[in-house]
């Protein structure tokens, strides 16, 4: 098994691997600063506005955004996802507009998305379950030629996200042991960010995450979640593997939840600030930031227009989450099933009729 | 004056304390109290030992319960949500209900589930279910819910005494809203009991957990307009208590049952059959029933059309009243 993936220090020194590489030059490293940049806004924002009531939740990425971006800027168009609720960075390399992101954390639906045209699946909240849906969904991918084919269009990984605490479900471990059997497409990619809630890594695992893949009987590789040099090199490495028919891979992406668990977490409860400060000297982007600058590939312009394209984030999802369009009653009953039958119809016509006699009446 | 959660709370403390062989199992109950903070302090005070933080795999969960309950403990589990009970479900319906049955009587599992059920608090996904009916159609299972902290403190104490496995519906809304003045004087009344909490001439109201409160909020606006509700608190929805409610419709002739689960199977529709099987001829008109649609939980935006309300109670009030 490979060691600890690590291609850009905390300082932002580049580091050598024997096994990875990233290959990119300084525009692309530049543009994947850029997007965890505006990923990291992003969540901030979505924290302010639910402390601000416009969302009923947020679940807060901060201190992945190397971990998620670096998974999702490895994809290729035909590649599909299946996120849990924290992958807002990889939703946002997937093309999905953050606006529907919001949407679901205010109550208004339970995803908006289109998962197949954005090759992102709708978040899943019951832990583990979409694990197993990966697999199936590679599986499919096998069944239809779209594997080994060396054709870089045609050829097709999916991607499997999950947090550490998941990795203890029946579900995740039945998704490993479908992989390993079929061989599938498929990279199971762990956000280990320490915690699953209030319970610390230890209570999940007494071996290091990645070395459970061995035991089912494919590659587990371990890497530094916020180095996105790394986490880049890792997972397109992985999903060529299973687009050329190698099989699954697990990859832990040793991270840090920096925030809440969610906003209705409060984890002074459980965990010391002395850990949190320590993971502060590892943050993803200071990385980045320092490389870029140091070597004189990105100037402060850069940074500073990068900062206005951030406000002007901010701005957009301010002003447009407060315009999302209310649920009605209708989308109650019209969203059950592909052919609604006439017993949900007389249930849905007979609430409309309950609600008529409200009208006019002073409520 | 005491919350429903800090009564659970003090109700699970004093069964730990009057048996050593409780042992509480959950996702994040230790430290952190569990996420509606019901065994906060509990693991200080019991140790690890005897407050469980467990890894994240409700099947686990239930299932080395079952184990331990083999081995001569009484497990109280917490389930973290509603609807995260599902990976358990196996354990639960093929193992837990069914291990006194299949040993020829010979091993009780006396084991509690928690389960915080329904909506009403603008939560995401998956975190407002009503399942009861699911658990209430299981043989071997025992339901119960309660709906206020008085009877919170003594529920679970009885639940974890009981012999029997149950499955404990905590009102997961009405955890910190509503105190209650706790009376350590006032004995319980037995657990798997039906209980009027308003007296009324007119309309029966059947109701348990979150909706108890709902149809005594209806009650007093109904009693403005004229008309009396008797609202009855299940409490127990298997074995279900209903000699009170028989002879509370034999008196009103008229009954409404409300809860939030989908309407279409619910414990509802059981419990209008047995009110027309005993009272048929003193209805003035047919049991209605006032629940969920038939439709999943939906959004929180859209949860208040969802949830039987105290109008949509009024509502079917009225239509019993006008039969
Ligand atoms: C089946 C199930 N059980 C419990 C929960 C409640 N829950 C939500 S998140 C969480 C912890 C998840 O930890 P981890 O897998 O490490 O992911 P993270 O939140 O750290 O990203 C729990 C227990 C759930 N959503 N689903
Ligand atoms: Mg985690």
């Amino acid at each position: 098994m490979s060691e600890f993936v690590q291609l850009l220090t905390p300082e932002g020194e580049r580091r050598e691997h024997p096994d990875y590489d990233y290959r990119g030059g300084p525009d692309q490293i530049r543009s994947l600063y850029r997007d965890m940049a505006l990923v990291r806004r992003f969540d901030a924002e979505a924290t302010a506005l639910q402390r601000h009531g416009e969302l009923g939740l947020w679940a807060p990425l901060v201190g992945q955004e190397a971990a998620q971006v670096g998974a999702g800027r490895a994809l290729r168009a035909q590649d599909h996802v299946f996120p849990t609720y924290r992958e807002h960075g990889v939703a946002w390399c997937r093309g999905v507009d953050p606006l529907q992101v919001l949407s679901l954390f205010r109550g208004i639906d339970y995803g908006s998305w289109d998962p197949v045209e954005k090759g992102f699946n709708l978040y899943t909240l019951v832990i583990g379950a979409q694990a197993l849906h990966a697999v199936g969904y590679a599986m499919g991918v096998q069944r239809d030629g779209a594997v080994g084919t060396g054709d870089p269009d045609r050829d097709t990984a999916v991607v499997a996200h999950f947090g550490d605490g998941a990795t203890s479900q029946g579900d995740v471990n039945e998704a490993f042991v479908f992989a390993a059997s079929y061989q599938a497409p498929v990279v199971f990619f762990c956000q280990n960010n320490q915690w699953a809630i209030s319970e610390p890594l230890e209570r999940q695992s007494r071996i290091p995450l990645y070395r459970r893949a061995e035991g089912f009987g494919f590659p587990g590789v371990q890497v530094d979640g916020n180095d996105i040099l790394a986490t880049y090199a890792v997972t397109q490495a992985a999903l060529q593997r299973a687009r050329e028919g190698g099989g699954p891979t697990l990859i832990e992406a040793y991270t840090y939840r920096m925030g809440a668990h969610t906003t209705t977490d409060d984890p002074t409860r459980y965990r010391l600030s002395d850990e949190v400060e320590h993971w502060k000297l590892k943050d993803p982007l200071a990385r980045v930031e320092a490389y870029l600058r140091r070597n004189g590939f990105a100037s402060d312009d850069f940074f500073a227009e990068l900062g206005a394209d951030a406000d002007a984030l901010g701005e957009r999802l301010r002003a447009g989450v407060r315009q999302l369009a209310e649920p009605t009653p209708h989308q109650l009953f019209d969203r059950v099933y592909a052919e609604i039958s006439d017993e949900l119809a007389a249930q849905r016509d007979a609430y409309d009729a309950y609600l008529a006699t409200f009208e006019g009446a002073a409520s | 004056m005491i919350t429903l959660a800090k009564a659970l709370n003090a109700g699970l403390r004093k069964a730990m304390e009057n048996d050593p062989k409780v042992v509480l199992l959950g996702e994040d109950i230790g430290r952190l109290g569990g996420v509606f903070r019901i065994t906060d302090g509990l693991q200080k005070d019991f140790g690890e030992d005897r407050v469980v933080d467990t890894p994240l795999a409700e099947s686990g969960i239930v299932g080395s319960a079952v184990g331990l309950a083999l081995r001569g403990y009484r497990p109280v589990v917490e389930i973290q949500f509603d609807g995260f009970v599902y990976p358990a479900y196996d354990q639960i319906v093929n193992q837990v209900a069914k291990m006194h049955f299949r040993t020829s009587g010979k091993i009780a599992m006396p084991m509690v589930i928690r389960i915080p059920f329904a909506g009403g608090i603008g939560a995401v996904e998956h975190h407002s279910e009503s399942p009861e009916a699911q658990f209430a159609h299981t043989p071997g299972l025992k339901v119960v819910a309660c709906s206020n902290p008085i009877d919170a403190y003594w529920m679970i104490q009885q639940a974890i005494a009981s012999p029997d496995p149950i499955v404990f519906l905590e009102p997961k809304r009405l955890y910190h809203s509503d105190k209650a003045e706790l009376d350590l004087a006032v004995p319980p009344v037995p657990l798997f009991s039906s209980r009027v909490v308003r007296r009324g001439e007119d309309v029966t109201v059947l109701a348990y957990g979150p909706t108890v409160k709902t149809a005594l909020n209806a009650a007093a606006v109904a009693e403005k307009e004229g008309t009396s509700l008797e609202v009855i608190d299940l409490r127990t929805l298997s074995p279900l208590d209903l000699a009170p409610v028989f002879a509370s419709v034999r008196r009103t002739g008229r009954a409404v049952v409300v809860h939030e689960a989908h309407t279409n199977l619910g414990m509802g529709a059981e419990v209008a059959a047995r009110i027309t099987e005993e009272c048929f001829h003193s209805l003035e008109a047919p049991v209605l029933r006032v629940g969920g649609f038939d439709t999943p939980y939906p959004p929180a935006r859209a949860e208040e059309h969802f949830l039987p309300d105290l109008d949509r109670l009024l509502d079917a009030v009225d239509r019993s009243l006008t039969w």
